[in-house]
């Protein structure tokens, strides 16, 4: 079926018809079922599929994401939600020490097929504990497959892959593009894990970019455009594993990279893509790599800081403008 | 006690299982401490010697499909559910054939094959896990319990407590054993926690709550069981505190010399073993030289056992890589 939806209506539609393709999922988070989600991002699950698939939690991040695997050890398969992605803080250990790392220490006796959302990012003015880019945190733990859908098609398609993957998945769904509108065919193949999306066609600068910079990226190539300058839009979707060969083939075509991070530079996937880069293909820059990331400061609550604080489209156009004078 | 469990406690049909895994975890522990002596045992390992009955009494209720999640303390516990002696042995000295493929350690014993779904390193981070194993149970409606151990001083840290809580709300078949060794670590139960009975955690969950001795293996089997009705009956969680010692230190490197003189003592003549000897005597139901082929027989066990453990191969190199994600 074919239907135009929003970002947030596409989370529940894939929610839903996952939990409609399989009686072993359900899904658990708090305020999911009877208030719809803190985002309304979930309604209408708990009212065609009951109390016992959709359930709300108390608030215990810790029992939350522990449930979901003991869950998919007896042979479920959760979809459990984070509500804000800042408070990973609170279940670091179930995250970290337990989910990523069941599999490999009892060498594959347990598989957990979890899916962990968590809505994610910067630019609606909930300031410094509500507003993080948390991905990062989680990006040097193996055993997490990491995913930052930017369109609604996407998180509608990488919500079904990582429910039906049998390996934890974690969703960040950036609500700032709650309201973005998509088209979503929900009999489209599965969408493979670590796949990326060229967004746009150029042949100058390659701009790797996730969730609302991608779509600032995009605002900055057509001011380029306008100035004759064609920048390739490369949007990961998937953070681990990371589609390398993209950007590479890419680059074969510009020599030329930016990488636009939402969140401070250190310890980012940002800069391990461009460590990775340099290290194996060194000979394909014209220029030096460069990194366009929000400054190593928390994210302020006033509109003007926030502002500020996360790179915006003419940053990104600046910066393309910088790599062009190699 | 009910009637049914008053000739359980005659035990004549399950005294040699209980007596026998006792001995098969005193003898496993003291070739471990061997092990650790001659540098055999990487880290460090953590004996649960003192308290075998509480985990044997407790395991000895475990149905096939029931789930049974335990300490890094846990060599008892996982023995106790009937996992191989010599893969557990293979398991410590890191081999191929361990429990875990010789990825997990003396901390992480898992045998799913046993109902053993973890043994956890980190304090507290397994409740939260079993209390999602009996959710699965409870909406597969699979009938089976998920039994947890855990540490007196696991009663506070904040998994436990949203682990409680959860269990209490949604009613899981969930029963969890404090092993009240009266030490978290080094220190003694008074100087970390403002209570004496911590079976009083278990109201403020509306959760009911038992205390047992937990050196008395019968007693444990019986207290188990009934709680195991109660579960399987949809009746809700049980906290069971059993009260126990340790007989060595935290771990192998902690003599244990903040224990008052006289405390270990007074415990050693309270054996678990030795206690359930001398009640199969006073019963009549076994004397001292049946007792003595028992020993006797688990001892040439638990050698054979270690000596198959050491004959067995490393790992190859490339399962370094095998079990992480995909």
């Amino acid at each position: 079926m074919i239907r135009e939806l929003t970002y947030r209506e596409a989370i529940a539609s894939a929610i839903g018809d996952e939990l409609e393709a399989d009686p072993r999922t359900v899904f658990f988070g708090e305020d999911v079922g009877a208030a719809g989600g803190a985002f309304k991002s979930t309604v209408g699950l708990l009212e065609r599929f009951g109390g016992e698939r959709v359930r709300d939690t108390p608030i215990s991040e810790q029992a939350i994401v522990g449930a979901a695997i003991g869950a998919a050890i007896a042979g479920l398969r959760p979809i459990a939600e984070i509500m804000f992605a800042d408070f990973v803080g609170v279940c670091f250990d179930q995250i970290v020490n337990q989910l990523a790392k069941y599999r490999y220490m009892t060498a594959g006796q347990v598989r957990l097929p979890v899916t962990l959302r968590m809505a994610n990012g910067a630019g609606a003015g909930f300031g410094a504990q509500h507003s993080q880019a948390a991905e990062n945190w989680l990006i040097n733990v193996p055993g997490l497959y990491l995913a930052t859908p930017a369109t609604a098609e996407d998180t509608y398609r990488i919500l079904r892959t990582a429910v039906q993957c049998d390996d934890p998945v974690v969703v960040f769904e950036h609500k700032n593009l709650f309201g973005l509108k998509g088209t979503i065919d929900s009999t489209a193949p599965v969408l493979p894990v670590g796949k990326a999306d060229v967004v746009r066609s150029g042949e100058h600068v390659t701009v790797v970019a996730t969730q609302q910079m991608r779509h600032r990226a995009v605002e900055a190539a057509e001011e380029l455009a306008a100035e004759g300058i064609h920048i390739e839009v490369i949007d990961p979707r998937w953070l681990t594993p990371f589609d390398d060969a993209a950007v590479v083939a890419s680059l074969q075509k510009t020599s030329r990279l930016l990488v636009v991070q939402e969140g401070p530079a250190p310890g980012g996937w940002a800069g391990a893509l461009v460590a990775r880069l340099c290290a194996h293909h060194f000979e394909l820059f014209d220029a030096p790599p460069r990194l366009l990331t929000s400054p190593f400061t928390p994210v302020p609550y006033s509109g003007v800081l926030e502002d500020a604080w996360l790179p915006s489209a003419p940053d990104v156009a600046d910066c393309c403008r910088e790599l062009l004078k190699y | 006690m009910t009637a049914v469990y008053e000739a359980q406690a005659r035990c004549e049909d399950i005294w040699e299982t209980l007596l026998d895994s006792m001995l098969r975890i005193r003898y496993f522990e003291n070739e471990v401490k061997a092990l650790f002596g001659s540098g055999l045992v990487r880290g460090s390992t953590h004996l649960c010697q003192g308290q075998e009955a509480t985990v044997v009494g407790a395991c000895s209720r475990l149905r096939p499909g029931d789930m049974m999640a335990s300490t890094y303390r846990g060599h008892g516990a996982v023995l106790a559910t009937g996992a191989s002696p010599t893969a557990a042995f293979a398991e410590i000295l890191g081999r191929d054939p361990g429990l875990c493929g010789g990825k997990g350690g003396s901390m992480h014993f898992t045998d799913l094959t046993h109902g053993a779904i973890g043994s956890n390193a980190i304090v507290g981070a397994h409740l939260p896990i079993a209390v999602g194993a009996a959710f699965g149970a409870q909406h597969l409606k699979s009938g089976a319990v998920s039994l947890a151990f855990t540490g007196d001083g696991s009663t506070n840290i904040g998994a436990f407590h949203e682990a409680l809580n959860l269990a209490g709300i949604w009613k899981l078949p969930v029963v969890i054993v404090i092993e009240n060794n009266h030490y978290g670590e080094y220190s003694p139960l008074a100087a970390t926690t403002p209570i004496s009975a911590l079976v009083d955690r278990a109201k403020s969950y509306g959760i009911r709550g038992e205390v047992v001795d937990g050196n008395d293996v019968l007693a444990v089997r019986n207290v188990v069981g009934e709680a195991f009705d109660r579960a399987r009956d949809g009746n809700g969680p049980t906290l069971i505190e059993a009260d126990t010692y340790r007989f060595e230190g935290h771990s192998r490197s902690d003599p244990g010399k903040y224990r008052p003189p006289g405390e270990l003592e007074s415990w050693l003549a309270r054996d678990p073993i030795e206690r359930f000897a001398d009640l199969l005597k006073e019963r009549e139901i076994a004397g001292t030289e049946i007792v003595e082929a028992h020993r006797q027989q688990v001892g040439a066990e638990i050698a054979a056992a270690l000596q198959a453990a050491k004959a067995a191969p490393e790992p190859q190199p490339e399962r370094l890589y095998e079990d992480v994600i995909g």
